[in-house]
């Protein structure tokens, strides 16, 4: 399988001291952070830590209250190689490969294109059996694999996952880790909010500890499981509750 | 019409006067179903996607005119049209065209609200993941109302079923002139009058036997969409 990539444009991804507040809550409070081309960055926390949201910022889809955002040094503009599959992704009323069809002609992919693109696509994720099947029929770790071959259709520099495992069984969730690996060896950029810790071992090439919207500690995974600088990271690696 | 033929006759001898009746009706509430849907459709997807001021009220209004009195929409209609009314000059009091317009207007609060309901839900859910595929507003729009086909075609049915079943408006604006303005509900709505009940029988069957075959087509409709919606 070939997927091809255009050249990377929206990296580095920059966060200048970013604030986004909704009504008067903080949710993500002062955070600066760097996304540069590598390994999978991890963003680890307790629910409400405010993962979500930071990715939904650095995908474009919301606005920093304060703070500057920018993508390959460009600031107020939608991301174009940025994608991003959300923890619970909406499936379109289409078969498998109806989503993945849809998801290249918004890419602009051209028509004769697309049927090669979406065969590739769902042979990338293991759901070429699966084409025709209405995508809402398909089982939940399922329904992922056909998010990440939608968002991989726009052939993205990076790859925002939003805990794409949470309430997945192990079978389903290894799936899912197996196809991040690959898409970060093909040189797309990954990251990926979970609360889980063993996955966060298993992928991470950097980790960005979040905690009420703060960053805690912000390390390469080693260091970070193995000298943590902040009591709150020793405490998380060590499997211990932060609230 | 043969005299003393009973209600089944009528239908099953597919009888002239009766089957007038029907294609009349018909032709009249399919129109007004055709007319409220170029107006109500769009209109719909308008109300569901933009954000305007009193949108609020709009709903609640649309929602509350799902209920309008049929009586009272035939006494707007017939006061539009009647000779000293604003559109007097235009000649269509008690002639089917009437009964259109009567009909689209108690129609198209049906489609609207319906439309608008069915596109705001699918708008929620879908709205995060054509951000995200960077699709723009008319891709949008055009991908909403694709998606909610099934439910749509479900509204415009239902749309159908309250033209084809009611009876105050039309007889108002169409006075219910015999081969002319004369419809199923109107006419059994007179024969029962005049004691002619085998004809506004034969009538009342037909209806309900479109009334059940609209139901089935959602029906069928509803589980076609369930087939990708699920």
């Amino acid at each position: 399988m070939n997927i091809m990539r255009a050249p990377t444009t929206d990296l580095p991804i920059l966060l200048d001291h970013v604030s986004f507040v909704a009504g008067s809550v903080t949710i993500v409070d002062n955070v600066s952070l760097a996304f540069s081309p590598g390994a999978p960055t991890i963003l680890i926390g307790p629910n409400g830590a405010g993962k979500t949201t930071l990715l939904r910022l650095l995908m474009g889809l919301i606005r920093p209250s304060r703070g500057r955002l920018t993508w390959g040094g460009r600031e107020g503009v939608t991301p174009a190689r940025c994608a991003i599959v959300f923890q619970r992704p909406a499936m379109l009323r289409r078969s498998a490969a109806g989503n993945i069809l849809y998801a290249l002609a918004a890419a602009g992919v051209p028509r004769g294109k697309r049927a090669t693109r979406c065969t590739e696509l769902l042979d990338m994720v293991g759901l070429a059996a699966l084409a025709g099947r209405p995508a809402r029929k398909l089982s939940g770790g399922e329904q992922q694999r056909l998010a990440l071959a939608r968002a991989l259709a726009k052939d993205p520099a990076v790859l925002f996952l939003d805990e794409p495992t949470a309430s997945l069984d192990p079978a389903a969730t290894k799936a899912i880790e197996d196809i991040v690996r690959a898409v970060a060896a093909r040189g797309i950029k990954v990251v990926m909010s979970t609360h889980d810790l063993g996955e966060a071992r298993r992928l991470a090439g950097d980790v960005v500890l979040l905690h009420r919207g703060c960053v805690i500690e912000s390390a390469p995974a080693l260091s970070f499981f193995t000298a943590p600088r902040t009591d709150e990271a020793r405490k998380f690696a060590a499997g211990e509750l932060l609230i | 019409m043969p005299e003393n033929a009973s209600a089944l006759q009528l239908v099953f001898s597919a009888d002239p006067a009766l089957l007038a009746i029907v294609k009349l009706s018909l032709a009249v509430s399919l129109s007004a179903v055709a007319c409220a849907a170029l107006v109500g459709l769009p209109f719909g997807a308008f109300v569901a996607l933009t954000r305007f001021p009193g949108r609020e009220a709009v709903i609640v209004t649309l929602n509350a005119l799902m209920g309008l009195p049929p009586v009272v929409v035939g006494l707007a209609v017939y006061l539009l049209l009647s000779r000293s009314g604003p559109l007097g000059s235009w000649g269509l009091l008690f002639t089917p065209q009437a009964m259109v317009i009567a009909q689209t207007m108690l129609v198209t609060p049906i489609i609207v609200a319906l439309a608008r309901q069915t596109i705001e839900d699918l708008a929620a859910e879908y709205r995060d993941e054509l951000a995200a595929m960077n699709v723009g507003p008319l891709g949008r729009v055009a991908t909403l109302i694709w998606d909610a086909r099934f439910s749509l075609v479900t509204a415009l049915l239902a749309g159908f079923g309250r033209a084809a079943a009611e009876v105050g408006a039309i007889i108002i604006v169409g006075g219910n002139i015999d081969g002319f303005t004369r419809t199923m509900t109107t006419a059994i709505a007179l024969e029962t009058s005049k004691g002619d009940l085998a004809l506004a029988v034969g009538l009342g069957l037909v209806l309900i036997g479109i009334v059940v075959i609209v139901n089935a087509l959602a029906w069928a409709v509803r589980r076609a969409g369930e087939a990708f919606a699920e």
